[in-house]
């Protein structure tokens, strides 16, 4: 057996450098759309101020670009290296999309953002839009490529287990890309990193605008910031709701906890507010309820019943007394190939294998586990309620917040009153930290929420961790907190620096020159 | 779609390819990197330096990204083997790595003279550590790595971080350091003129004598030692597990593969032509033709290290039979069969969008040109 505090280190470190790494990721995919916007109103009026508004986002985009790929290089890398088990089982289908990522996004990315910073004076003013909107473009595609991946863990279609290789196998390379889960929570996810943009560019103009200066500049920065933060804000609200029909198609057992639901209820079900829920009883203390709302969310439908926790927590039990036996089956065949009986057996039992394994936090071999143990695991297999009911709730009153100041700045944007409201330009200038914080709860409720599972109802996260030491892990764990920790300082002391200075002449280039020799 | 076992082979070659690529395209920015506190006298020479690969070095960093991704896909066995066994080593070329992002982007921001210098230093490290182990890591697949399999697939390392530092691993670091550092030089020598220009020569003189000397001295000691080889018979068109097969040890059988296809005897010859070429190309100031000749260095020199090691991908010294081979560390057929497609289809793209950055970009740079764009430049 894996030592257990192993695996809490592994993830640890995983959940430390995956938000470590999403502070920069959404930043980057809203405001490379933001820079595309600015340079084509450039190409399109001509007008110089737009050009300047380009190469200062530009440079803020650039400070934040370069911790991003700094932070994304462990991202690669540590399924390898600490979720070995994991990369191993599940390789076949989810390093496919990983490949790609890098085949169709980073490549083009990288060398477009290349020729962002350094090709201004050798394009053509459409050809340097162009590639503007091919890193903007290829941001994007990889995000899309990244919730492929992870959408697969959260629902894992288009694959089967192969004893010979005792690992699962893309059987449907096409319903992996078109996976529900992975298309809602791409949309999610990318809308998320627009008002992460939107908030960023409209709290720092609305900074310049409070403090009187390069207001030109900052008037038109805000406008934009407007209108684009209003429909991205829209979009991740109604599309979160999306993503929350798909969570119940596929994992019943994450929204049962999201929303504090011990008991099943008759549809359609009521909604949580606000509640205490109480893990030790399984039920709330207290409870504030909208009724109906639940169920139209969740199922779309007046008829549909949704599970409780204690409900799951039982069928769950079944799913594991059956899963025991694809376990033990499974080894028989290992250890003797031509033994038809357990091969009939495994194929009785094989889709609940996973569930089968959740016993292994507990004993070595399934086949030794005692009630207690499966009693247990049933337990282990619906995650904690509170931490999830109180994150989500937290993400869901960041994103109403956004949505309105979103809505008043658009408003008054288009009345040209903005410059007027002093408590509008306040407003956003203390909502810049907002979006960060919410696309960190939405992580935590999208990751914790899939416990005790890697791949959901497949294989559990105690077993996919690396056989390492813990001495290795507290080391690797200091080192990566260490180090990303100065570079945020570094990072963070550059992004306020020229965010102070602000669109400063000086940073043109002094003219046209060619380089010598050229 | 193609059988089983031919896709098995074409990936072999595939990933040859992105190592290959790694080699070349990123390996003259890190080439760059590692000679930049010392080809670099001051700021604007180090600053002609990084802006000489400052557009491209992200983009050619993605071929290490993409062959960690494609060895995921096409060999999930050895993705999760080797990375998590060699664990320290692997986090030391990421912890290196991270110095590069950021020393290119921040270190021109302040003018600080310490706060650049600490960033040069940076950019250093973040070149010349991933150089090492890389060829420290090949090294140590040559001699094979202890670990095994226990009966659920699950892999065990029994080795320690400072064991993959032995004598062999460190020549064949030297090898990979300097085969980097001559394609940086090269690449130099293309891009600059005048007395860092000269300097670059010298440099890759340098490390184009020490590269041949390095590589022929590994080589000798390689055909002398123990190889490995299959000694069971072994279907490649059906799905394996690594422990479906007998491995024996076998002096010199690193140079089976050279017995049965004496044709192959041209790889370590491209290795050593092309640095010899670079070498004398480098020195007669035909610039782009060194850069040609050392990036055909790159081509034989890690072509050697596939060819001998063929199939084996990673041996294991200590477990023989869960050694992972090109036969039975891959996907499965379906995984080989679409990323063959995907590859296929994207990778003359990459490397025509690629070509036409460089295209952009070309031509010499100059001290005149990086203090009239002071504040824009890297």
């Amino acid at each position: 057996m894996i030592d257990p505090s192993v695996v809490d280190l592994s993830r640890l470190q995983f959940a430390a450098t995956a938000l470590y790494h999403f502070l920069f990721v959404p930043l980057t995919l809203g405001l490379s759309w933001l820079l595309v916007a600015m340079e084509a109103a450039y190409v399109m009026s001509g007008r110089p101020i737009y050009k300047e508004m380009t190469r200062f986002w530009g440079k803020l985009y650039g400070i934040n670009f370069a911790l991003g790929v700094t932070t994304g290089l462990t991202m690669e890398f540590q399924f390898g290296t600490n979720w070995a088990y994991y990369s191993h089982y599940v390789g076949d289908i989810f390093g496919a999309p990983l490949a790609i990522e890098g085949l169709m996004a980073f490549f083009l990315e990288s060398t477009m953002a290349g020729l962002f910073f350094f090709g201004w004076d050798r394009l053509s003013k459409a050809g340097h839009l162009a590639v503007t909107a091919l890193m903007a473009l290829a941001t994007n595609l990889s995000a899309v490529l990244i919730l492929i991946a992870n959408g697969w863990m959260q629902d894992p279609v288009g694959s089967a287990f192969n004893p010979v290789t005792m690992r699962m196998e893309l059987q449907d390379f096409w319903a992996l890309v078109f996976n529900p889960a992975a298309q809602a929570k791409f949309v999610h996810t990318v809308s998320a990193g627009y008002v992460t943009g939107s908030i960023f560019v409209l709290a720092i103009s609305s900074w310049y605008l409070m403090k009187g200066r390069h207001l030109e500049f900052a008037r038109r920065s805000f406008r934009i910031a407007a209108a684009f933060g209003l429909a991205s804000a829209l979009s991740v609200i109604v599309l979160g709701d999306e993503s929350g029909y798909a969570v119940s198609e596929s994992q019943k057992s994450k929204l049962a906890a999201i929303e504090a639901m011990w008991e099943s209820e008759p549809a359609p079900a009521a909604f949580n507010l606000l509640a205490w829920p109480n893990e030790e009883k399984q039920s709330n203390d207290w409870e504030v309820r909208i009724p109906y709302v639940l169920g139209l969310i969740a199922t779309r439908s007046t008829g549909e019943v949704l599970p409780g926790i204690r409900e799951i927590r039982a069928e769950n039990r079944q799913r594991i007394v059956s899963g025991i036996e694809a376990v033990t089956a499974l080894e028989a065949m290992r250890k003797n190939p031509q033994d038809e009986a357990a091969r009939a057996r495994f194929g009785e039992h094989e889709k609940d294998m996973g569930y089968g394994l959740l016993v292994k936090k507990y004993t070595e071999r399934a086949s030794e586990a005692t009630p207690q143990m499966i009693g247990q695991a049933a337990q282990d297999s619906v995650p904690r309620v509170a931490p999830l009911f109180w994150t989500f709730r937290g993400m869901v009153l960041i994103a109403f917040s956004m949505l309105a100041l979103f809505a008043f700045s658009f408003w008054h944007s288009a009345r040209g009153s903005f410059e007027s409201k002093p408590w509008l330009l306040k407003w956003a200038f203390w909502s810049l930290p907002l979006p960060w914080l919410a696309c960190h709860l939405g992580w935590i409720v999208a990751e914790y929420g899939r416990q005790p599972w890697t791949v959901h109802g497949m294989l559990p996260t105690h077993l996919s961790a690396s056989s390492l030491s813990a001495a290795s892990l507290w080391g690797s764990l200091a080192g990566f907190l260490g180090f990303y920790t100065l570079l945020l300082i570094a990072e963070m002391f550059l992004m306020f620096k020229y965010a102070r200075r602000g669109p400063d002449g000086h940073d043109e280039p002094a003219a046209t020159l060619n380089m010598a020799n050229a | 779609m193609l059988d089983y076992e031919t896709l098995k082979l074409i990936w072999w070659l595939l990933v040859g390819v992105l190592l290959i690529g790694f080699a070349i395209m990123d390996g003259h920015d890190m080439g760059v990197g590692m000679l930049l506190p010392f080809l670099g006298k001051n700021d604007v020479e180090r600053r002609v330096m990084i802006n000489a690969v400052a557009p491209h070095w992200d983009g050619n960093q993605v071929w290490f990204i993409t062959a960690g991704g494609a060895i995921f896909a096409a060999w999930p066995f050895v993705y999760a083997t080797a990375f998590s066994g060699m664990y320290w080593a692997l986090l030391l070329v990421l912890f290196a790595l991270f110095f590069r992002p950021v020393g290119f982007d921040y270190r021109s921001k302040l003018p600080d003279p310490a706060w650049r210098n600490f960033w040069d230093w940076g950019l250093f490290a973040g070149s010349a550590v991933p150089s090492l182990v890389f060829g420290v890591a090949f090294g140590n697949l040559l001699q094979g790595v202890p670990f095994h399999f226990d009966e659920s697939m699950r892999s065990f390392y029994t080795g320690s971080f400072w064991a993959l530092l032995n004598p062999l691993a460190l020549l064949t670091g030297v090898v990979s350091l300097s085969m980097l550092a001559l394609q940086g030089a090269t690449f130099l020598a293309h891009r600059t003129e005048g007395d860092l220009q000269a300097r670059a020569q010298k440099a890759a003189t340098l490390s184009g004598v020490l590269l041949i000397a390095g590589f022929a001295a590994a080589g000798v000691w390689v055909s002398g030692m123990d190889g490995y080889a299959i000694t069971s018979a072994i279907d490649a068109n059906v799905a394996l597990n690594p422990l479906m097969k007998e491995v024996a040890r076998v002096p010199g059988g690193w140079l089976a593969n050279y017995g049965k296809i004496p044709l192959l005897w041209l790889v370590p010859a491209i290795g050593l032509g092309g640095a010899l070429i670079a070498v004398l190309m480098v020195r007669s100031d035909r610039t782009l033709l060194a850069f040609a000749g050392s990036s055909l260095a790159c081509l034989g020199i890690i072509g050697t290290a596939g060819v001998s090691l063929f199939p084996f991908i990673m041996p294991s010294s200590s477990s023989p039979r869960s050694s992972l081979t090109a036969w039975d560390a891959t996907s499965s057929h379906y995984t080989l069969g679409v990323m063959f497609w995907v590859a296929l289809i994207f990778t003359p793209i990459v490397l025509g969008y690629t070509g036409w950055a460089y295209r952009v970009m070309r031509g010499k740079l100059t001290g005149d040109y990086i203090r009239a764009n002071d504040k824009v430049l890297y």
